[in-house]
Formats: C-alpha cells, structure tokens, sequence
C-alpha cells in the first residue's frame, strides 16, 4: 500500500493540514470551525501519517504518543473550565469574557474584523475540546490498523 | 412470504416520507425563530464570541456538548477495549 | 407542485428510505453500518436543511456584510449546533459498531446475520 507516491505527497501534505487544523482550532470563536471540527482535521492529517507508513514505523513512530492522557486532559480540561462558572454565577457562565485574562479582550458588539483576544471561556473549551477529539480520532484508527496489520501476518 | 411483507411495508413507508416531504412547510422558510433571534441578537455580549454556532454549541447549549463529550470518551474507551484482546498496545 | 423548492427534503426522503432497506433487506454487518451511517447523514441533511432561511447569511459577525446585522438575515444557528454535535457522535459510534463486527468475524468467521444465530439453538 505505501508506494512512493503516496509517502511524497503526505509528507508534503501532512504539515499544511495540521497546521490548518491548529488553526481552526484556535479561530473557532470568530471564523466557521471550532474544536470539533478542527480535531477531526488534526485527526485526519494524523490518519494520512498513519496510512502512508510502515507498519513497524507507525509503531515506534506512536508509541510514545499521549493519545490517552490528552484525551483525558481535555475531558477534565473541558469540564474544569465549566465549573469555573461556578465561582459566583452559574453552571458554563463565561466568566474570563471581558475580564482582562488571556482570550479576555473586550469583545466588541456588532459586525466587527474579529480579534482573537476575545471570546473567554469559548476559546480555552476549543482547545480542550479540540485536543480531545484529536485523540479519541486517532485512536480509534491507530487501533484499527495496527489490528488489521496484524491480522494479515 | 416475509419478504414479500417486508417490501410492502417498505414502500408504504417510502410513500408516507415522500407524502411528508411534499407537505412539508416550504425550504428556506422557517416558522419559528423566536430563540433564534435572540441567541443572534444577544451572543456578542453574554457570550462574547462573533461565531454564533460556537456560543451556543460551548455556552447556552453546554450541557449537551458536555454529554456529546462524554459520549465521545465512552465510545473510544469501548473500541479499545473491544480490540485489545490480542495484546496490542497504542 | 412544490417540487423545486422542496427539493432537499425529498432527498432526505429518498436517503431515509435507502437506509431503512438497506438495514432491513441486507444480510452483511457491514452493509447494514453502512445503511445506519446513511440514516445518519440524511438526519444531519434534514437538520441543516430545516435551519435555513432563503437569502440570508451566516451566523458569524467577522467580516460579515452590512445588511446581515439586520432582522432576520442570519441563517437559524440552533439546528447547525446539533448537526455539529451530531456528526462526532455518529464517528465514534460507526467506529464501535465496526469493531463489533471485527469481533464478530472473529468470534464467528462469518459476517451473515443469518450464520450468527448460536443462541438460538
């Protein structure tokens, strides 16, 4: 399956979609994305990294990959970051929103150019949602071929 | 005999989608849009974000991101566990 | 008839129905993912769809046109948050269900709904 037209375009392809997948991460409070769908690019630029290699490469190339303490740093992240809310007000209350805090600008009303140290809460529960969905993604198709290699053998 | 059964209650169903589809309020018309006139009207300043969808996926609506989230988790943590019965490690 | 203006739901119609026979009539495990994952997508299609307002913009303020500020020329957001929510949901179920049949081709070494039938005796 690895051909070399395979490994040439993923090593050229691999960086831009990772990168475009950061990048919908962290605009998700002021262009279409967020989290979710940011992970889920991650997960597939991960996934072309995955499939273009070795199966002996793929497995020393994750095996040191946190996939699983990520996945569970954006749950506790996430979840963490909702009960911050509960320091005076409710349940997910934005609180860092217009507060002076990083991603805590003043958050202009009406149509504005979008800046990014806005958005509060919304933008630290991007990157954790967005971590989380990347790992539990990428793992999910680790598994599935590391387990479909071996069954060949 | 079943099948043939099957196939009946297949196309009657088939027809009642279509028939609802046909009867259906016109695309691009909605009926109701009182919330979401607010949630457009209100999102900049209790949620501070310009991406409306955002706002209300991560703070009207968080309590279903958060079972989203862990509905996520749970399915992971049972592909894993369906497939490592063969002592592969990730 | 209103057939070009309703010409999404009819589609989620014919995709409904596409997967409610391939769930019903296949015999595969596989197939049958696939008829559910099918379902999936017209649902999302249908929600999307019912959250659409003729003429109008998306709902984000960054760079957005001058008249999209106005009343009632914003696309409606509640139902694109859902399909949001409802598409990562449905990943991670399709990926557990192919990992039960994975463990069903092993358990049984036949993937036919018919052949899996110990406990019936």
């Amino acid at each position: 399956m690895t051909t070399t037209i395979i490994k040439t375009t993923t090593r050229l392809l691999a960086p831009l979609i990772l990168v475009f997948g950061l990048y919908i991460i962290l605009h998700g409070h002021l262009t279409p994305g967020g989290g979710f769908q940011g992970g889920a690019v991650v997960a597939s630029g991960l996934a072309l990294l995955i499939v273009a290699h070795e199966h002996k490469k793929v497995k020393e190339l994750f095996e040191r990959a946190p996939l699983s303490q990520l996945e569970s740093i954006g749950a506790l992240g996430f979840l963490g970051t909702g009960l911050l809310g509960l320091a005076g007000y409710t349940f997910f209350k934005n609180v860092i929103a217009n507060s002076g805090f990083l991603f805590g600008g003043k958050t202009p009303i009406g149509i504005n150019p979008g800046y990014l140290n806005t958005g509060g809460t919304l933008a630290y529960m991007n990157i954790f949602v967005g971590m989380k969905v990347l790992a539990g993604l990428t793992s999910i198709i680790l598994i599935f071929f590391l387990i479909l290699k071996e069954g060949e053998k | 005999m079943r099948n043939a059964l099957g196939i009946v209650v297949f196309l009657a169903f088939t027809f009642f989608l279509l028939t609802a589809a046909f009867e259906i309020r016109p695309f691009g018309e909605p009926v109701h849009r009182e919330m979401d006139n607010y949630f457009i009207m209100h999102a900049q300043e209790e949620a501070s974000a310009n991406n409306v969808v955002t706002s209300i996926v991560f703070d009207y609506r968080g309590f279903d991101t958060l079972g989203e989230a862990t509905v996520l988790f749970t399915a992971v943590a049972g592909v894993l566990m369906a497939l490592r019965s063969r002592g592969v490690k990730t | 008839m209103n057939v070009l203006t309703n010409f999404p739901f009819i589609v989620v119609a014919l995709l409904l129905a596409i997967g409610f026979y391939t769930i019903g009539f296949k015999k595969n495990l596989i197939k049958i993912v696939i008829g559910i994952e099918i379902i999936e997508g017209a649902v999302n299609l249908f929600l999307v769809a019912l959250g659409y307002v003729k003429g109008a913009y998306v709902p984000i303020y960054t760079l957005a046109p001058k008249e999209a500020a106005e009343v009632n020329k914003m696309v409606l957001p509640t139902p694109q948050a859902l399909t949001l929510t409802s598409i990562v949901i449905g990943v991670a179920v399709t990926a557990l269900m192919l990992a039960f049949a994975v463990n069903i081709y092993r358990h049984y070494g036949t993937l036919d709904v018919r052949n899996i039938r110990r406990l019936r005796g």
